[in-house]
């Protein structure tokens, strides 16, 4: 299996706090790679970095034999990287397909002078746009909530319109950060078939932050634990479960949680 | 084509068409007072309507649109000008060479001002757009201020505080309702395209719209270079209604009284804008009874000067705070909309 991106060497530091350590990462094409750790880790910064928001202080990524580190979000996923964030970032005044159609932005305004050749053209290029959205929004079961506002969805519905909304980018690296936060036990397993569902129909490769164990172990196919900004592990979650150094991570986190 | 898009553009046209009639009717009837707030009225709309796309559909608080009305209201007039009225009107200092021998119709003298004012607007937007919120209004607020004493200063430019006297007249109601249309259709298309749709995703959450591939800088700009140019149109309008124009014209105060219009009729909607626009121009004239010296019975109220701009400010308070987002929020204007409180019964499938 030919790998879709690697992170070499990679460094983040705020101030005096290091919260990447020269990390090492390879994400195998079509693999769905877990990326694990205990709070404070880093692992958003890593998401960051890979999207362009953070420019790391050392270290390289190459994704499709490309190297990104250091370019800006808009370009990043428009060579085909799309995220989701933790705290849920709707555009929440509109409507679920205004969001959903938003996504599918890249694949026509290319040219800064668009809006004047395409004065003629717009109305058709228009209706195309509603309609792949609302393809999509059908696809996904979320083509009855069309006209509701996306700041009134209630929450599992809002973490699955971003997902939705990144899908519309068309990319083929989705980064999804604690997409399973706030939800209840069923809603966790829709979420799961939901996730690799996409990975099968749209041959996409999934980086995933999760802290519930149970999701991860289930639907990953390897799995990266950080702690401190260092990775401290790497596996299947078959190893990851009795990896000493991971259980220690974790204990403490439980240990500072009780104290 | 379907049926419910026939009977929209129907409607658009048909709304056309009553409007043109209604301007015929007050070109020939209605008093030459009454013919100049409807062209205020129409230039505020084209003012309104494009300073919205910048603050209310991209979401930045830009305080400039003074600076690109004074930039086209001169240009404009000084391409209007014929070259003996530029010698007699500069007589502090000649005019400086090609400007002094130009002299050109009013619509191509129009369009180089929206240019003018774009070529600026995008200039400024490097360093505009690297700041964000408050310093993005602070930045274009100075801007302002700099064509303010640019317009002062160069006086074998701009003649320099005596201003521009002597502008022909030329515009009236068709000049000043075609643009006005003109503006209104281009800026509801463009809003209504995925262009923007992309501006409101800045609005409505910058990093989300970064992360959708948006180039934020670019549209941004876009949003400013538009709007900039529809911006000195209309004070190249407004330039050729009041025939004089002179830097002190141009001050922060218009800035203040578009921001008004918008934030009154609804901060992002194009209806509101022009709503707020309407109201503006109108209320502003029917206030003036409050300046005039008034006998009720025994009691005769003596004129109080600048009464009418402490009630406009009573009652914008009073609209924020019972619509807290404007007369419209974001609601716009629709031909649906209308026929369905109309009581349309079908409910036809809903199609874009
Ligand atoms: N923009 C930032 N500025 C300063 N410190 C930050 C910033 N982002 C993250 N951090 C710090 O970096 C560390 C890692 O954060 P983060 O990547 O969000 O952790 P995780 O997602 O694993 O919980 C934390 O200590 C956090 O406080
Ligand atoms: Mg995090």
């Amino acid at each position: 299996m030919t790998n879709i991106m690697t992170i070499k060497n990679l460094t983040v530091r705020f101030d005096a706090l290091e919260a990447l350590s020269s990390l090492d990462m390879e994400v195998a094409s079509g693999s769905i790679v877990g990326l694990i750790g205990p709070n404070g880790a880093g692992k958003t910064t890593v998401f960051n970095v890979l999207s362009g928001f953070i420019r790391p202080h050392e270290g390289s990524i190459s994704f499709h034999g490309k190297e990104i580190a250091r370019l800006k979000p808009y370009k990043i996923t428009s060579l085909g990287m799309s995220r989701t964030f933790q705290n849920i970032r709707l555009f929440g005044e509109l409507s679920v397909i205004e969001n959903v159609m938003i996504g599918f932005h890249l694949s026509y305004n290319s040219m800064f002078l668009g809006p004047l050749l395409s004065l003629f053209g717009y109305k058709k290029i228009e209706k195309e746009i509603y309609e792949r959205a609302i393809m999509l929004l059908d696809r996904t079961g979320l083509l009855n909530l069309i006209d509701e506002k996306a700041s009134v969805l209630p929450y599992g519905l809002q973490r699955k319109l971003e997902i939705v909304r990144a899908i519309a980018t068309r990319p083929k690296l989705l980064l999804l950060d604690e997409p399973a936060a706030g939800m209840n036990p069923n809603e966790k397993e829709d979420l799961m078939k939901f996730i690799t569902k996409l990975r099968d129909k749209l041959a996409l490769t999934i980086l995933l932050i999760e802290h519930d164990m149970h999701v991860v172990m289930k639907i990953c196919d390897r799995i990266t634990v950080l702690d401190y900004g260092e990775k401290i592990a790497e596996g299947s979650p078959q190893d990851i479960k009795n990896n000493q150094r991971v259980i220690e991570a974790y204990l403490g986190e439980a240990g500072v949680a009780e104290s | 084509m379907n049926k419910e898009k026939l009977t929209n553009n129907a409607a658009t046209i048909l709304s056309l068409i009553a409007i043109f009639g209604f301007l015929v009717w007050a070109n020939s009837y209605a008093s030459p007072y009454v013919i100049q707030i409807l062209n205020i009225t129409a230039i505020y709309i084209i003012l309104s309507t494009s300073y919205n796309l910048v603050n209310g559909v991209t979401g930045q608080f830009s305080l400039g649109p003074n600076a690109f009305m004074a930039i086209g209201a001169y240009t404009s007039a000084l391409l209007t000008l014929t070259p003996l009225e530029k010698e007699i009107t500069y007589i502090i200092e000649p005019i400086v060479s090609p400007l002094g021998e130009i002299s050109l119709p009013f619509l191509p003298s129009l369009l180089i001002a929206g240019v003018t004012a774009s070529i600026v607007a995008f200039l400024i937007a490097f360093p505009v757009f690297r700041v964000r919120g408050d310093y993005l209004a602070i930045v274009t607020l100075g801007f302002g201020e700099i064509v303010r004493v640019f317009a002062t200063n160069a006086v074998s430019i701009t003649n320099g505080s005596l201003g521009l006297k002597g502008i022909k007249q030329y515009t009236n109601l068709w000049w000043s309702w075609g643009w006005a249309v003109v503006t209104v259709f281009c800026l509801i298309g463009l809003v209504e395209s995925s262009y923007g749709r992309a501006m409101k995703a800045i609005r409505e959450d910058e990093t989300a719209a970064q992360a959708m591939g948006i180039n934020t800088f670019r549209y941004k700009m876009l949003a400013f270079i538009i709007s900039a140019f529809f911006q000195g149109i209309g004070g190249g309008l407004l330039a050729h209604l009041l025939t004089t124009i002179d830097p002190k014209l141009f001050s922060f105060f218009l800035t203040f009284n578009l921001l008004i219009m918008v934030v009154a009729g609804g901060l992002g909607s194009m209806t509101g804008s022009v709503i707020g626009a309407v109201i503006f121009a109108w209320g502003f004239e029917i206030l003036r009874w409050f300046e005039e010296p008034h006998k009720i019975g025994d009691i005769s109220i003596p004129a109080i000067p600048g009464m009418r701009m402490v009630i406009f400010s009573l009652l914008l308070i009073l609209i924020m705070l019972f619509f807290r987002r404007g007369i419209t929020g974001r609601w716009e204007f629709s031909w649906d909309s209308l026929f369905n409180v109309l009581g349309r019964k079908i409910k036809l499938p809903k199609t874009s």
